[in-house]
């Protein structure tokens, strides 16, 4: 359960503008899906994600429902200096996981 | 002489209670399958005045992208991107996508700063049906621009059985 896949360029020039993506495995259950019994299947999402740059947040997510099963992003970053880029999912029922993957500026 | 019979012969219902038990019958059944809940064009707006409140919103900056033609509601791929020069002093705060028919109208809202050095991003969301989706972005100086796109949807997502 819960295995992240990063994608991270390991390699950047000062001040470039660089593609950051993150997948996480998780259901994504909606809270609005019925069983045939007629029981509803109780919520259970990633409700948030958190990408820091060096201990600085460069993005953030709110998730709801709506956001597929195994939750997607792709966005951008400068690339300032070398280091590690950490990412943090959380979500209901306790859930928290994170990932790491450094990046070297020249 | 053959005997003539008047329409209210036979016991039983009539023609018109069998007519009308029949009308009856479908416009209920009609009622419950309008039941499930749904996200309403209202409930988006309300999503939207949480995020922007009284700010007036202003039409373009942001670019939204969806397949115009679905199949697959349980994944679409989104993109959403804002017209900005992304440094210290003017940049994009946040962006919030919406829609009007899912069980509920927010989808997503993400932050970022100057330092994302491009107001752009990627995912994949759920539609429950054929739709209006809709983009806010909040910039630096408190402005808000948005930008909506149709979407029609084959197999929906989130309200099948088990």
């Amino acid at each position: 359960m819960a295995h992240p896949l990063l994608s991270v360029p390991g390699k950047a020039k000062r001040g470039e503008i660089v593609e950051i993506k993150a997948l996480i495995q998780h259901e994504m259950e909606t809270g609005f899906r019925v069983t045939n019994d007629g029981k509803t299947i109780p919520r259970d999402i990633i409700t948030e994600f958190l990408c820091k740059y060096n201990d600085e947040e460069v993005f953030r997510a709110q998730l709801f429902p709506a956001m597929s099963a195994n939750p997607f992003l792709s966005f951008f970053t400068t690339a300032t200096e070398s280091g590690t880029i950490v990412f943090e999912w959380s979500g209901d029922n306790g859930f928290f996981a994170t990932a790491s993957a450094s990046i070297s500026v020249e | 002489m053959p005997q003539k019979h008047s329409p209210r012969d036979h016991p039983g219902p009539t023609r018109r209670q069998v007519l009308n038990q029949g009308l009856t019958f479908v416009g209920s059944s009609l009622a419950l399958w309008i039941q499930p809940a749904r996200a309403t064009p209202e409930a988006m707006r309300a999503a939207m005045r949480n995020v922007t409140g009284e700010a007036t919103v202003g039409k373009g900056k942001v670019k939204i992208e969806l397949p115009a033609l679905v199949e697959s509601g349980n994944a679409v791929p989104l993109s959403v991107s804002v017209a900005s020069a992304m440094t210290a002093t003017d940049y994009v705060k946040s962006i919030h996508v919406f829609n009007e028919r899912n069980p509920q109208p927010n989808v997503l809202g993400v932050r970022l700063g100057p330092r994302a050095g491009r107001a752009s991003f990627n995912t994949r969301i759920r539609l429950a049906d054929s739709q209006t989706v809709v983009a806010i972005a909040e910039l630096s100086d408190g402005s808000f621009w948005s930008e909506s796109v149709d979407v029609i949807v084959t197999l929906p997502a989130c309200l099948e059985t088990l």
